[in-house]
C-alpha cells in the first residue's frame, strides 16, 4: 500500500510534448513509472518515446485507463488544462507547474470541489512518489527506496534531503503538496491518508512559515492520528514581511511564523527537530521504540 | 506587490470605486499647486508602504495652498517605521461623519476568498477582530461566483451598515470585487470607508496588494513598481532573475529550492550563536538549475554585499547532478577571476544527492584554496559560522 499512488497508477502527462514535459516523462519512466499518454491540444496521434498523444484528457483516458495527470503546461494555460482535466473526472490531477496566478488556482481548486471526482496535488509542487511503484512528478525516484516512512512537506528541496537523510529505511510515499498560497492537497489530507494506509508506520510532517496549515494539522493530529508524527518547521530566521521565495512563505504580523507552528506541533505530542538532520534522527528513535 | 495609497486609490478610480479627488506630489511646490487647485482644505498624507503613518506625524491638515506647501515640507523626508517618505498625496479633506471598513482578501485557510466588514472603521482591524469581534463580518466569497448583488448586500446586512448607506456599500462592494479580480489582487481594503456630510459614501484610505504571478497579464501594473525603497543588493539580483533577499548578517547563503535555503539560515543562526551571534546575511535561491552562469550571478551577488564575511553554498543535488553544481562553483570562481574580481572570502560546500561522489571530487581537486567542502549541513554551518566569525 501506499497512498494516492501506487502500481495500479496509470499516468498521463499534460504537456509532454513540452521541454520539461518530456524530460520528466523519461525520468518519471526510467523509476518505473506506467506513464500511457501524452495530452497536448493540436498535436494528437503523435508519438513521444512510443507514448501517444492525445488533443484532450478524456480522449486519452478512454484510450488507456489512465487515472492520474501530472500536468506541465505553462503558467497561462494551467488553469484550462486543470479544468479540463476535472471535466474528465481524472481522481488524481498533480500539477507541478510554478508561478500559476492565485486567481487561476483558486478558480481550479473550487472548479474541483464542486465535481467532486478530482484530488488536485500542488500547483507548484514536485509531485509525488511511491518509492518502487509510481511516481507522478519530479522527485528523484533514485534517492530512497520502499519503507515505513510517510513524508509530507511544503518544500521540494526539503522533501529530497528528508528522503536522503533516511533512504536506508524507505518511504511508502512521500507528497510534495507545494508552496503557493492555495493547494489542492494539504498537510491534513496527507495526515488523514498516512493514518489509514497499514504500511505508514511513522509520519514526517515538514512545513514552513506562511499561513496557519501547520497549526491546522497539529489540531487535526490531536484527534485523528495515532501513528506518531515527527516535524520539522524551515523559517525560524525569516523576517516579517519579506517573502521567501515561495509565494506562500511569508511571515505577516504575528501570524505564519515558524516558533507558533512547532510549538503547536509540540503542543499535541508531534517531536519537532530544530534542523532536517534533527528531525531525521527523531525518526529513527520513534521507530526504534514502537 | 503591495501597492501605495495613491495607487490603490488609482486603480478604485478605474473601476468605479469612489474616492476623493487627490494626486501624488515629490516636493513642496507640487503640493501647492495641487492643493490650489482642489481650493478646498487638503489633507497631506505621507506615502509609504507601512501603517501608522497618522502617529508617526504622516498625516496632516492644511487649510490652504502655502500651508500645504509647508506641511508637505515637513512630511517629505520623515522616516516611518524605516521608510524614508519620498511622496505625498495631496486630497481633498472630507467632512467625515461616520467610518467605515470594507475588504476582500485572499483566504489562504478555506482556499477561497473572503469579505470583511464592519461599521467600526478608522481603526487598526486587527483590534476590532480581537476586541469586538461581533462587529467585524467575516463572509466567504465563491471563487467561481464572485461577489454578486446577493453577496454584497449579505455583506453589508452581517456587518449591519445602516439602511441610509445600505445601497451605496453595496455597489462599493461590487466595485472593489471588480478590483480584485480585473486587476488579479490578492487583498483590496478600504479603512476608512467614510460617510461624509453630504451622504456620500467614500474610500478615504486603500491597500491594495497585487499577484506577481499575474504580472504577465497586467502590463500596466509594470508602471506601479517603485524600487525607491528597495535594497541595492536585491535590485541587482533581479537584474539576474535571482530569488534574493537581504538580511542583516555576516554569512552569505546560496542555495538550491526555497525550502533549503530557508533551512540553511536556521542551521547557520543556530550554528552562530556559539560564535557571537554571526547570523546569515540573505536568502538566495538559485532554483534547480544551477548552472555555471547562475552560481556565478549568485556569487557575484552575495559577494557584492560588504557585511558578507564567508559564503556557505548549500546544494542538495535532486534534478540537477552534484558535478554539474560542483563545476558551475569551480566556473563561478575563475570567470569572477577573469573580470579582475577574484574571491578573497572563504566558501564552505555541502552538497549531497545525486551524484555526489564525482561533485565532491571536483571541488577537493579545483585547486582553488579558498573552498573548503563539508560533508553534512549542520558541520557546514558551524564552520561557516566559524569562519564568519574570525574565531
Amino acid at each position: 500500500m501506499a497512498i494516492f499512488l501506487d502500481a495500479s497508477s496509470k499516468i498521463l502527462v499534460q504537456g509532454m510534448t513540452g521541454s520539461e514535459g518530456t524530460k520528466h516523462t523519461r525520468r518519471m519512466i526510467a523509476s518505473g513509472t506506467n506513464v500511457v499518454a501524452g495530452v497536448t491540444p493540436g498535436k494528437g496521434g503523435q508519438e513521444v518515446d512510443g507514448i501517444p498523444v492525445f488533443n484532450s484528457v478524456g480522449e486519452a483516458m478512454a484510450a488507456t485507463g489512465a487515472n492520474v495527470s501530472v500536468v506541465f503546461v505553462p503558467p497561462k494555460f494551467a488553469k484550462a488544462a486543470v479544468i479540463e482535466a476535472v471535466d474528465a473526472k481524472i481522481p488524481l490531477c498533480v500539477v507541478i507547474t510554478e508561478g500559476i496566478p492565485v486567481h487561476d488556482t483558486a478558480a481550479f481548486f473550487q472548479y474541483s470541489q464542486n465535481s467532486g471526482a478530482t484530488r488536485i496535488v500542488g500547483p507548484n509542487c514536485p509531485g509525488l512518489i511511491s518509492p518502487d511503484l509510481s511516481n507522478a512528478g519530479i522527485i528523484p525516484g533514485d534517492i530512497t527506496k520502499k519503507g515505513r516512512v510517510g513524508l509530507v512537506s511544503k518544500s521540494g528541496t526539503l522533501t529530497y534531503q528528508m528522503m536522503f537523510e533516511l533512504r536506508d529505511l524507505g518511504f511508502s510515499t512521500c507528497v510534495g503538496i507545494g508552496g503557493d498560497p492555495i493547494i489542492g492537497t494539504t498537510h491534513i489530507d496527507c495526515l488523514e491518508a498516512f493514518e489509514a494506509d497499514p504500511e505508514t508506520e511513522v509520519i514526517v510532517m515538514i512545513g514552513e512559515i506562511g499561513g496557519d496549515a501547520e497549526e491546522r494539522a497539529a489540531a487535526f493530529i490531536k484527534d485523528n492520528v495515532k501513528k506518531p508524527v515527527v516535524g520539522y518547521v524551515a523559517g525560524f530566521t525569516a523576517p516579517e514581511g519579506k517573502t521567501m521565495g515561495h509565494a506562500g512563505a511569508i511571515v505577516s504580523g504575528s501570524s505564519g511564523t515558524a516558533a507558533a507552528k512547532k510549538d503547536a506541533l509540540e503542543a499535541v505530542g508531534v517531536r519537532v527537530g530544530k534542523t532536517p538532520s534533527e528531525a531525521a534522527r527523531l525518526v529513527r528513535e520513534v521507530l526504534a521504540n514502537l | 506587490m503591495d501597492l501605495y495609497e495613491y495607487q490603490a486609490k488609482e486603480l478604485f478610480a478605474k473601476h468605479g470605486v469612489a474616492v476623493v479627488p487627490g494626486k501624488v506630489c515629490f516636493t513642496p511646490d507640487e503640493a501647492k499647486a495641487v492643493a490650489e487647485e482642489i481650493g478646498t482644505t487638503v489633507v497631506v498624507k505621507a506615502q509609504v508602504k507601512t501603517g501608522g503613518r497618522g502617529k508617526a506625524g504622516g498625516v496632516k491638515l492644511a487649510d490652504n495652498a502655502s500651508d500645504a506647501r509647508d506641511r508637505a515640507q515637513d512630511i517629505l523626508g520623515l522616516d516611518i517605521k524605516g521608510h524614508t517618505v519620498r511622496k505625498v498625496l495631496v486630497a481633498e479633506a472630507a467632512d467625515i461623519v461616520a467610518e467605515y471598513y470594507v475588504s476582500f482578501l485572499l483566504d489562504r485557510t478555506n482556499r477561497t476568498f473572503l469579505a470583511m466588514a464592519s461599521v467600526e472603521g478608522g481603526v487598526e482591524i486587527e483590534e476590532v477582530a480581537v476586541n469586538n469581534p461581533d462587529a467585524l463580518a467575516m463572509i466567504r466569497v465563491d471563487a467561481i461566483e464572485g461577489c454578486t448583488l446577493a453577496k454584497a448586500a449579505e455583506i453589508a446586512d452581517a456587518a449591519k451598515f445602516p439602511a441610509d448607506v445600505r445601497d451605496q456599500v453595496i455597489e462599493m462592494l461590487q466595485n472593489l470585487w471588480k478590483v480584485l479580480i480585473e486587476e488579479d489582487a490578492t487583498l483590496v481594503e478600504v479603512n476608512p470607508l467614510a460617510k461624509i456630510s453630504d451622504g456620500r459614501v467614500l474610500a478615504l484610505d486603500g491597500k491594495v496588494s497585487l499577484d506577481d504571478n499575474a504580472q504577465y497579464r497586467h502590463e500596466s501594473h509594470l508602471a506601479l513598481i517603485d524600487d525607491s525603497e528597495t535594497d541595492p543588493i536585491e535590485l541587482r539580483a533581479k537584474e539576474f532573475d535571482l530569488n534574493y533577499v537581504k538580511l542583516q548578517g555576516e554569512v552569505g547563503i546560496i542555495g538550491n529550492g526555497a525550502g533549503l535555503v530557508m533551512s540553511t539560515l536556521d542551521v547557520v543562526a543556530y550554528a552562530g550563536e556559539e560564535f557571537g551571534g554571526v547570523k546569515p546575511a540573505n536568502f538566495l535561491d538559485i532554483g534547480g538549475g544551477a548552472s555555471a552562469q547562475v552560481m556565478a550571478n549568485g556569487l557575484d551577488i552575495v559577494l557584492g554585499d560588504p557585511e558578507v564575511k564567508a559564503v556557505f553554498v548549500n546544494v542538495f543535488g535532486g534534478i540537477t547532478a552534484c558535478d554539474a553544481v560542483a563545476n558551475g562553483i569551480v566556473q563561478a570562481v575563475s570567470m569572477l577571476a577573469d573580470r579582475g574580481e577574484p574571491i578573497t572570502k572563504p566558501i564552505v560546500c555541502r552538497i549531497d544527492g545525486n551524484n555526489a561522489a564525482e561533485g565532491r571530487r571536483i571541488l577537493d581537486e579545483s585547486g582553488i584554496a579558498l573552498i573548503e567542502r563539508v560533508e553534512t549541513m549542520d558541520d557546514a554551518a558551524r564552520r561557516v559560522a566559524q569562519l564568519a566569525s574570525g574565531k
